[in-house]
């Protein structure tokens, strides 16, 4: 038991070994300790999904957990999507398809698309629909993020 | 929107767990288990526990198994393992219809069973399936383990029966035969959101007729429970419309909604009648 803990956090495949104090949440620690800023806050309360990270392969609110849970753990945020200098099928659909106007919730939405596809590559639509519901976007009104996110896994697919 | 500070302990056994929850119970120490709940809570600051007592690393919580004619569901069962079938027969499927329902699957991926049953919150889809199916929950703590029926668990808006040095280490779901017609209803505003109300139902047909319903409601009241009115009015009655509303009715004869600065006590009445039949009509189907 202490306030201030020794943690290490591997992010993208690099390890950040840190202190923090046990109250901070993962989304803050992220960005301000390990400078990692495509996580975005929106709400801080769970509803908007703007910081949707993978931890362990699962998708999460980083908003909703302590860092300090996190210890030992393997997280994925938006800046490790991109490969070799070239972005994910995700990344490019999203342009091609205005998946974005503001930008905000984006990095959220990539996240939790990315996890559903790999969970599930063959996702009809009205699974995909219930689960893109679980993040908010104030501009787009969604229909070009669904067909993003449709095209994207039709491309991952062919590959 | 930042939690204030607090100690943080993190047991890796449930002794362990038990011994330190036992030590700073008194001084305001809550668990944590999935979070999704009582970390919103700390960010706005209605809740500021002093300690916590972090239990996801405690790996002997994380059953989920047919233990005779029981579903035992571990303190650290996440919602989204309800996904995949998680027991035999109706059960499994009342329960991977159930969980569509609980928030979004980012949330259920953290959040636990247990965890719903001891926030207690009375729109939680999971307290009132736990009532209207008559679990049981087991609560240890340094001083012992009790089994708690879920009829003498729910106390009202987030109070139960659990002492705070008590960890609710289990739910234990009874498993129903394979000829049971379960079915569940909510309603809410938008996907995810709280329920305003739902109902869940559960009965056998034997010689045509309905035999041993169960009707559970929760968003409804201050806390989810069996309305024996509505069981009352199935009893013995051949499935279809006729029952179904006489059961719907004798339903919103029997509650005391709850109102809140959107929804009167006659509105949820009508929800709760409306919840009820389509619950009812979805067992039949």
């Amino acid at each position: 038991m202490t306030d201030d803990m020794d943690i290490v956090l591997t992010i993208n495949g690099r390890r950040h070994a840190l202190r923090t104090e046990a109250r901070r949440i993962l989304a803050d620690v992220i960005r301000e300790d390990c400078g990692l800023t495509g996580t975005h806050l929106g709400c801080e309360h769970g509803i908007c999904g703007a910081c949707t990270v993978i931890l362990d392969g699962e998708p999460v609110r980083s908003c909703l957990m302590f860092a300090v849970q996190a210890d030992g753990r393997e997280i994925r945020t938006v800046e490790g999507l991109a490969a070799n200098g070239s972005l994910h099928p995700l990344q490019t659909a999203f342009m091609e398809h205005h998946g974005l106007q503001c930008g905000f919730c984006t990095p959220g939405f990539l996240m939790l698309a990315a996890s559903i596809l790999e969970r599930d590559p063959e996702i009809g639509d009205d699974d995909l629909l219930d689960a893109l519901s679980s993040n908010l976007c104030r501009c787009t009104g969604y229909a070009n993020i669904v067909k993003a996110v449709r095209a994207a896994a039709a491309s991952m697919r062919g590959r | 929107m930042k939690p204030a500070s607090f100690a943080y302990h993190v047991p890796k056994s449930l002794d362990e767990a038990l011994t330190v929850l036992a030590e700073v119970a008194p001084q305001d120490g809550r668990i944590l288990a999935g979070g999704q709940s009582l970390v919103p809570a700390m960010a706005f600051r209605l809740a500021r526990p002093a300690h916590l007592v972090d239990i996801n690393r405690v790996r002997e919580l994380g059953r989920l198994a047919v233990e005779g004619d029981e579903l035992v569901i571990g303190a650290l069962v996440r919602h989204a393992a309800f996904h995949k079938s998680a027991a035999p027969g109706p059960l499994g499927s009342l329960l991977s219809t159930v969980v569509r329902h609980i928030a979004h699957y980012p949330i259920r991926t953290r959040g636990t069973f247990c965890g719903s049953l001891a926030h207690a919150d009375p729109a939680s889809e999971w307290c009132v399936v736990a009532a209207a199916l008559d679990a049981a929950l087991i609560a240890r703590s340094t001083r012992g383990m009790r089994r708690i029926a879920a009829a003498d668990y729910f106390k009202g808006v987030m109070a139960t029966a659990l002492e705070s040095d008590e960890i609710l280490v289990e739910a234990r779901l009874p498993l129903l035969p394979s000829d049971t017609r379960v079915g569940f209803y909510e309603f809410n505003r938008r996907a995810g959101d709280f329920a305003m109300a739902m109902a869940v139902v559960a009965y056998r047909v034997e010689k045509g007729v309905i035999a041993a319903p169960h009707v559970g409601i929760g968003g409804v009241e201050s806390r989810p429970r069996r309305v024996v009115e509505a069981e009352r009015a199935l009893a013995g009655q051949t499935p279809g419309r006729a029952a179904f509303d006489k059961a719907a009715e004798a339903l919103a004869a029997a509650i005391d909604p709850i109102e809140d600065a959107q929804t009167d006590a006659v509105y949820r009445r009508e929800l709760a009648r409306a919840v009820t039949r389509r619950a009812l009509e979805h067992a039949a189907a």
